[in-house]
């Protein structure tokens, strides 16, 4: 009895132990030294020393699949900071329906991206898109949102937007709940505008939010795999390739397993790298 | 009085865009394939040519029981194996326990770009490619799921369990009988979240499964939407993805308050 009763936790906590070995250390460990060797899976390892890192310091298609996957960012990120605060900054005023309204915004968040991508993927469509239809309706030119090479992968960014903005509505309105309402009051008192009561009073209180924001989906939109692997498979000229679908292609198009892992490595530490500086910044910000 | 108009006609049309999108997916997958192209509204006529064509080349309905199999004892075990976890850490004393709360911290900073591969090939190399373990196992305990359990059985006094050990209750029944009825938002929480994860998966799928039995439904549809089955036709591509929107749309529609709490509080984790 005694006995069970200190093994008791260990026990316990065996099933994440085992768990952790398997799918976190192993593989961690295990894709540091494959990134030495060259593989295919089937026949037996080979060692090739640094050829992988060389081979990924030439690879102009993976230093493309990043600066791709930075565009994206750069559109995705600060589109969906502002279109979520807007729209949390108008639901949290005294208005009716509240709950519909957030259920709406809702709606895209939880439905697989398969189904965001193919539907609008149609509403991307050139010739008879709804979006082309509607721009032509009011007297503009079609776009190329997928075929053009220019505007492909903002294409992706503002789809993603749509897809992701319903939940970070969610998180802004929670941080607009907690700035306590007699800052409001009291600049109402000395006369300050709605813009100047937002500027001064509920960004900097919201700070917290906006940086959790920006590195969710910092972290959402490194993950880019499947908007582009269905839409535009990295195409036209592999304005869309991301990160994550080269690193795919690498592995199961030409089963470079080695090469593959090293991409990934070298991705993953980039990503972590990216989410301390964003932290470091945040926390100075507190201060 | 002017400003509400305003915001009540921006919530309007913000609420149309994300809405419409989705009424025209249903309804250009009931409506003939040539007016797809044309389709704002309504059709001329409605039918089911879209869905009937996409059910016969394609086995969508043994996809929709994969996944319902892979989603449902995947949430099972995320529960009981991170809630057991989460008890460790919130109640009870030993060696180590730091070290592992630490570890847990650790592996969710972790990108998953890097076990990505190193991952499929454990799978191949434990001969479970083209098997329902390689989709549920990986996804069997996740470090949220044990933090938010902790978090949970750690706001419970410590005289419940107390009274419950007094009772000779084992530390495994205090866990599922004794503690679970105390703390069913969390459970409600961890459940809608690895649901949905799983049911949402497709990178996974898309690795460690080749034979069409054992697809799941979005990596199916996704596969039909890509490759050449679909023929171009977009009413079959679209009835797929209807048909993959339908089951998480019907539990959204009951759940909604839920759903959003889950992925509330999924972002709200530091």
């Amino acid at each position: 009895m005694q006995m069970n009763k200190k093994w008791l936790p260990y026990i316990l906590v065996s099933p994440y132990i085992l768990h952790f070995i398997v799918f976190v250390a192993f593989p961690v460990l295990f894709s540091l030294v494959l990134t030495f060797h060259e593989w295919n899976i089937i026949s037996p390892m080979k060692y090739t020393g640094l050829s992988n890192y060389t081979k990924m310091f030439n690879d102009r298609m993976f230093w493309k699949s990043l600066t791709n996957t930075f565009k994206f960012l750069i559109i995705h990120i600060p589109l969906q900071i502002v279109v979520s605060l807007a729209l949390a900054e108008f639901l949290n005023q005294n208005i009716k329906m509240k709950g519909f309204f957030r259920a709406a915004f809702f709606l895209p968040v939880i439905v697989s991206g398969v189904v965001v991508t193919i539907l609008w993927q149609q509403l991307f469509g050139f010739d008879s898109g709804l979006f082309n239809r509607m721009l032509i309706s009011i007297g503009f030119e079609k776009v190329g949102w997928l075929i053009d090479p220019k505007i492909a992968m903002g294409s992706i960014a503002i789809m993603a937007t749509w897809k992701n903005v319903g939940l970070y509505v969610i998180l802004f309105l929670v941080g607009l709940q907690t700035v306590p309402v007699h800052y409001y009051e009291a600049a109402s008192i000395e006369g300050a505008s709605h813009w100047q009561k937002f500027r001064k009073i509920t960004l900097p209180m919201i700070n917290p939010t906006i940086f959790m924001v920006v590195i969710l989906s910092t972290i959402g939109g490194f993950s880019l795999f499947i908007e582009p692997y269905i839409m535009t498979g990295g195409g036209p000229l592999s304005s869309t390739m991301s990160s994550v679908l080269y690193i795919y292609k690498q592995a199961f198009q030409y089963f470079h397993m080695g090469y593959s892992v090293t991409l990934g490595f070298f991705f993953a530490m980039l990503i972590l790298g990216v989410v301390v500086i964003q932290k470091k910044y945040i926390e100075q910000g507190d201060d | 009085m002017k400003k509400k108009i305003l915001i009540y006609t921006l919530l309007i049309i913000a609420s149309l865009t994300f809405l419409y999108p989705f009424y025209w997916m249903i309804v250009a997958s009931l409506a003939p394939e040539s007016e797809i192209g044309s389709l704002t509204f309504l059709p001329t006529s409605f039918s089911w040519n879209s869905y009937t064509q996409m059910f016969s080349k394609i086995p969508i309905g043994k996809a929709f029981f994969n996944s319902m199999i892979t989603a449902t004892i995947t949430t099972a075990g995320v529960i009981t194996f991170s809630s057991m976890v989460g008890y460790a850490l919130a109640k009870m004393e030993f060696k180590g326990r730091q070290t592992i709360f630490y570890i847990i911290i650790f592996t969710m900073t972790l990108p998953f770009q890097i076990t990505l591969i190193p991952n499929y090939i454990t799978m191949v190399k434990l001969g479970l490619v083209d098997t329902y373990a390689a989709l549920i196992i990986p996804f069997m305990l996740n470090a949220f799921a044990i933090l938010m359990f902790r978090q949970a059985f750690m706001t419970i006094p410590q005289a419940l369990i107390d009274a419950a050990r007094i009772d000779g209750c084992s530390e495994v029944r205090i866990i599922f009988q004794v503690l679970f009825p105390n703390i069913i938002p969390t459970i409600v929480t961890v459940g809608i979240l690895s649901f949905m994860n799983s049911w949402n998966e497709v990178l996974w799928p898309l690795i460690v499964i080749r034979d069409e039995n054992l697809m799941t439904m979005p990596q199916m549809v996704t596969l039909f939407s890509v490759g050449g089955r679909s023929e171009a036709q977009l009413g079959v591509k679209l009835a797929a993805a209807v048909v993959l929107a339908l089951p998480i749309m019907i539990a959204y529609a009951f759940f909604q308050k839920y759903f959003i709490q889950s992925m509330a509080s999924s972002g709200i984790k530091e």
